[in-house]
């Protein structure tokens, strides 16, 4: 084959590498995942039980969820989850420092570590409930030691949240732990000697040299703890069903609610198209900055 | 070398995946076909149904029958799936508004000739209006089960306190016990639907059941004074500290703790307690009694939630599930699928129960003015959800009676439309 | 390495570091040790409230059998299945995700970024809104109880964070490694399987393990997708174990540990690869 030919086969396959390598995961991901978002946009601008016809109500349902009490609720909860749960990169950090050495055993007492973020959330709920008991529960022997009467920490309304952000932080954490083990591995060790030479040491190291190495990881340690904290689900549904009284509902809760137990598919899609453009705009801003330090 | 073993791995489980991958439900063929989707997750449900089911098989060999079970919880959520597309033949659910949502939707069959083929118009009769929408039926029940107020009657005894059968007696009972450091009434209101349970009796024994019905269909208001008196007496016992501390914090079984633990005497709950009991080692201590009169010209009306068959609309094996259901119509199978499961059985020609629990219970409701299903099974589902929240703030911050009664009224006026 | 290898500080340190380690996951594991021992307790201890204190009773066969009691549910049968669906998804998910975020990081292509965000959008959404829209897209390819539909969705649910994943650690390896390939005259394929893939061990490695861990645990598609035994996972054997009125908080936490062991072996067997003290995507001159 003529050198020029060939040339303008391999520019021809240059160009169209990306379509080849993104055709796979662009079309599986956009058939069952891209589609079905878009349908569901599409419901939350009609009034539907799940079953027969739709009807359209364009905005109403977006209407009726700006004013209704449950939402802010939520909302002002998933808020709550969203800065508390910030908590969980910053100590799985820690914990991959801690962990980042090469000693003996130390393979298996990492499986370990990991065993949070593969037990059944709902376990994990229940043995942070039975902690919460006010009777039974090792919270209340420890208040009860002091000679204070046990607060109940899930039956109280204004602190129940709390309690269970508390739960949530035990699997996060694991799983910030992994991407910055992994993370870890990536850091040029060069650098490092670079800086151990000019007497860098301890917490300057780690600020100046490490973390900005750890930039990916953190970014996805950040973005998936954002994206857990808004759509975290099955903690509340077990230890507090969304009470007392619905104060600690988040709208994934909501959502859960409305399309499946109140047979509002409608009025629950517009609580999931609420929480998309919420979380587009906070990881958006994350993105920006990301992408501008990429350049 | 990492490259090839990845491919050989993953040409290995396509492969394997391509033999297996055939889940259940292409069974082709000209035999006849009945598909059962069971909710009953426990292994003695389970098997007592899987009983009936066989029982079915020998005697009509020529239908090929298969039974799915779900988890009880997971099959809420599944039914919606499985009824809009892919129905089974026959499927279990429950009676009143539960039922009622489906029928309206379209998606259950009428079998009102079913009952008038198998005469069950007259061996159900008390069971037809909970299974009826607009005169016609669309399940057959297979059981029910009594709510009331179990008792530990150890406790009674030491204290010389027997059943209280009206209001004041059990005022009295519960300031007894209250002065012996003993919590009168367990309850768990977690998941909210136990406090459902004391609304309803309150408003069963204050206004009876035609009012109640009302409230359940949205046709009366939460704010209605009529229901100032349930309030007021439910408020009194939350003022003289019958309830269990703290009980938005327990699930209904967690509150069983304080009653085995001798902490607190009494429980209004349904039946099933009593499986919990005997495995906690007290079953034998563990009475029950109706739940107290309020108002002597009001009738004693019970809950007496009902599970029941359905044949989904899209159902592909009508014939063969209409004859399942009039096999598991009969008094034989109700008697035995019935006690099997801790349930009563609603023909009235199945066998008493022998278990004396269950017989109280049996008796009661046989001599009971009216059923009701209960409160999130009687009203629209959304409704029993703003309802019972409200009733769980109530019983922990009884001042905010009225605040609470409008909330709910609201919900109440939006919901149905009024 | 950071923080300095505990080789190379002094031995007191040493001593300090290795009884500290036991310490530390010790009281990490604590709400562990608590699921592990309701798991061996009976179930009047449960119902009685005895939920710290000693067991009345070590139920330790009993439970761990009972979970595989066929009463209940075919468990063995539900973990091939689950073998069957997690297997294949990850593979395809990783290997998808990689070419995908190989292309977002490196090849500059007007709407990458659109692309990429997309990718990562897709995960915005609470999953159960899509309950019905997956499912009749499922019905209307007919694969609906089919161990396909699970293998199906999987992949292309996960495809979404892994493309994130992927591309964010291609873009932090040094471009020279990818330019000098390519002026030896390499297709994109040869950079993708010769340079980039080794390269990124450590993050397939991590990544697999995630993914893992999130199909094997899933219950709702299965739900959703599945209705008989032959196409279940072993989460809905689990969930049986539940109970009607009364849940069985000893079964299920012994179901759960059980559950969970797979997906503890893949970290083990895989850390090597994303674990290391070692040095590792440093440029060698």
């Amino acid at each position: 084959m003529e050198k020029a030919t060939q040339d303008k086969l391999q520019r021809l396959e240059f160009k169209l590498a990306p379509v080849y390598f993104l055709a796979p995961a662009f079309i599986f991901f956009s058939l069952f995942v891209i589609w079905p978002i878009l349908q569901s946009f599409w419901i939350s601008f009609h009034e539907w039980s799940g079953f027969g016809e739709k009807t359209w109500v364009g905005l109403e349902n977006y209407r009726t969820l700006f004013r209704d009490p449950k939402f802010h609720i939520a909302l002002f909860n998933n808020i709550k989850w969203f800065v508390f749960s910030l908590l969980a990169p910053v100590f799985g950090l820690i914990l991959a420092l801690f962990l980042n050495q090469n000693i003996k055993g130390l393979r298996t007492m990492k499986s370990l570590f990991f065993f949070p973020f593969v037990i059944n959330l709902v376990v994990i709920g229940l043995i942070f409930s039975w902690f919460y008991n006010p009777d039974l529960g090792l919270l209340a022997e420890i208040f009860k030691a002091f000679g204070l009467k046990p607060i109940p920490v899930l039956a109280n309304d204004k602190i129940a949240t709390y309690g269970i952000i508390l739960a949530s932080l035990w699997p996060q954490t694991a799983y910030c732990m992994i991407l910055f083990l992994t993370g870890l591995t990536a850091v040029n060790v060069q650098v490092i000697e670079a800086g151990r030479i000019d007497g860098a040491g301890g917490w300057k190291m780690l600020r100046h040299v490490v973390l900005p190495q750890l930039s990916g990881a953190t970014f996805i340690a950040i973005v998936v703890t954002i994206i857990g904290s808004l759509r975290s689900f099955d903690l509340i549904a077990i230890m507090t069903a969304g009470g007392p009284w619905g104060s600690t509902n988040v709208l994934a809760y909501m959502m859960y609610d409305e399309s499946l137990f109140n047979f509002k598919m409608g009025y629950g899609a517009s609580i999931s198209v609420v929480l998309f453009v919420l979380m587009s705009g906070v990881i958006a801003m994350f993105l920006r900055s990301v992408l501008k330090n990429e350049r | 070398m990492n490259k090839r073993i990845l491919f050989t791995l993953l040409l290995v489980s396509l492969i394997t995946v391509g033999t297996f991958a055939n889940g259940g439900s292409d069974g082709e063929g000209t035999s006849r076909m009945l598909v059962i989707n069971s909710n009953l997750s426990d292994p003695a449900p389970k098997a007592a149904f899987a009983e009936v089911v066989e029982g079915f098989k020998a005697a009509n060999p020529d239908i090929e029958v298969t039974l799915n079970s779900f988890d009880h919880e997971a099959y809420k959520t599944a039914i919606r799936n499985f009824l809009a597309s892919d129905a089974p033949d026959v499927c279990l659910w429950f009676a009143g508004n539960r039922m009622k949502f489906f029928v309206d939707e379209g998606l259950f069959l009428d079998i009102s000739d079913v009952w008038s083929d198998y005469d069950l118009n007259n061996s159900m009769s008390a069971a037809k209006s909970a299974v009826s929408v607009d005169g016609k039926q669309y399940g057959v029940p297979w059981g029910y089960y009594q709510w009331g107020m179990f008792y530990r009657k150890d406790i009674f005894d030491k204290y010389g306190l027997s059943e209280p059968a009206t209001w004041d007696e059990f005022l009295e009972v519960g300031e007894t016990l209250k002065s012996n450091g003993i919590t009168p009434v367990a309850i768990g209101t977690k998941y909210l639907w136990t406090a459902g349970g004391w609304f309803d009796y309150l408003n069963l024994r204050v206004n009876g059941l035609d009012y109640h019905m009302d409230l359940m269909l949205g046709n009366a208001s939460y704010t209605d004074p009529e229901l100032d008196e349930v309030f007021n007496v439910w408020k009194d016992l939350i003022d003289r500290g019958f309830f269990l501390e703290n009980h938005a914090t327990y699930s209904w079984q967690e509150a069983q703790a304080p009653l085995i633990n001798g902490d607190a005497a009494m429980y209004l709950i349904g039946n099933f307690i009593v499986p919990d009991m005997d495995a906690a080692g007290i079953g034998d201590k563990i009475g029950f009694f109706q739940f107290p009169q309020i108002n002597s010209s009001v009738g004693m009306y019970e809950d007496a939630p009902m599970d029941t068959y359905h044949i989904p609309a899209s159902a592909k094996n009508v014939e063969e599930a209409k004859l399942f259901l009039a096999y598991v119509a009969s008094p034989e199978i109700q008697t035995q699928f019935a006690y099997a499961t801790g349930n009563i059985p609603p023909n009235k020609n199945a066998d008493p129960p022998t278990i004396p629990l269950t017989k109280e219970g049996f008796d009661m409701l046989a001599a009971a003015d009216g059923l009701a299903q209960f409160y999130d099974r009687d009203t629209n589902p959304e409704m029993a959800s703003a309802g019972m929240q409200g009733f769980q703030e109530f019983m922990v911050y009884p001042d905010r009676e009225d605040e609470i009664r409008a909330r709910i009224d609201a919900e109440r006026k939006s919901v149905f439309d009024k | 390495m950071f923080p300095t290898p505990i080789q190379k500080r002094s031995p007191l340190v040493q001593i300090l570091y290795k009884a500290a380690v036991p310490v530390v996951l010790i009281l990490w594991l604590l709400p562990m040790v608590a699921i592990l021992l309701t798991s061996i307790r009976s179930n009047a201890d449960i119902i009685s409230g005895n939920y710290w204190g000693w067991p009345s009773e070590i139920n330790f066969l009993k439970n761990y059998s009972e979970v595989f009691n066929p009463a209940r549910s075919p468990m063995l049968l539900y973990f091939r299945n689950s073998l069957i669906i997690t297997i294949p998804s990850v593979f395809m998910a990783v290997f998808f995700s990689a070419m995908a975020g190989f292309s977002l990081a490196i090849h500059k292509f007007k709407g990458r970024i659109f692309l990429y965000a997309l990718f990562i959008a897709g995960n915005f959404v609470p999953f159960q809104i899509l309950m019905i829209p997956v499912r009749t897209l499922f019905a209307n390819l007919d694969l609906l109880d089919t161990l396909w539909a699970l293998i199906l969705f999987h992949t292309a649910f996960q495809i979404g964070f892994a493309t994130f994943f992927l591309r964010n650690f291609i873009v932090d390896l040094p471009f020279a490694l990818i330019e000098s390939a390519r002026i030896e005259g390499a297709t994109e394929f040869t950079v993708f399987f010769r340079v980039i893939l080794p390269l990124i061990r450590p993050a397939l490695a991590s990544l697999g393990v995630l993914l893992f861990t999130f199909i094997w645990n899933d219950f709702f598609w299965a739900l959703t997708l599945v209705q008989s035994d032959a196409a279940r996972p072993i989460t809905f054997g689990l969930q049986a174990l539940r109970g009607q009125w009364s849940i069985s908080w000893n079964l299920i936490s012994a179901g759960s540990i059980v559950a969970a062991l797979p997906s503890v072996l893949v970290f083990f067997l895989l850390q090597k690869q994303f674990i290391s003290g070692l040095s590792f995507g440093g440029v060698k001159e």
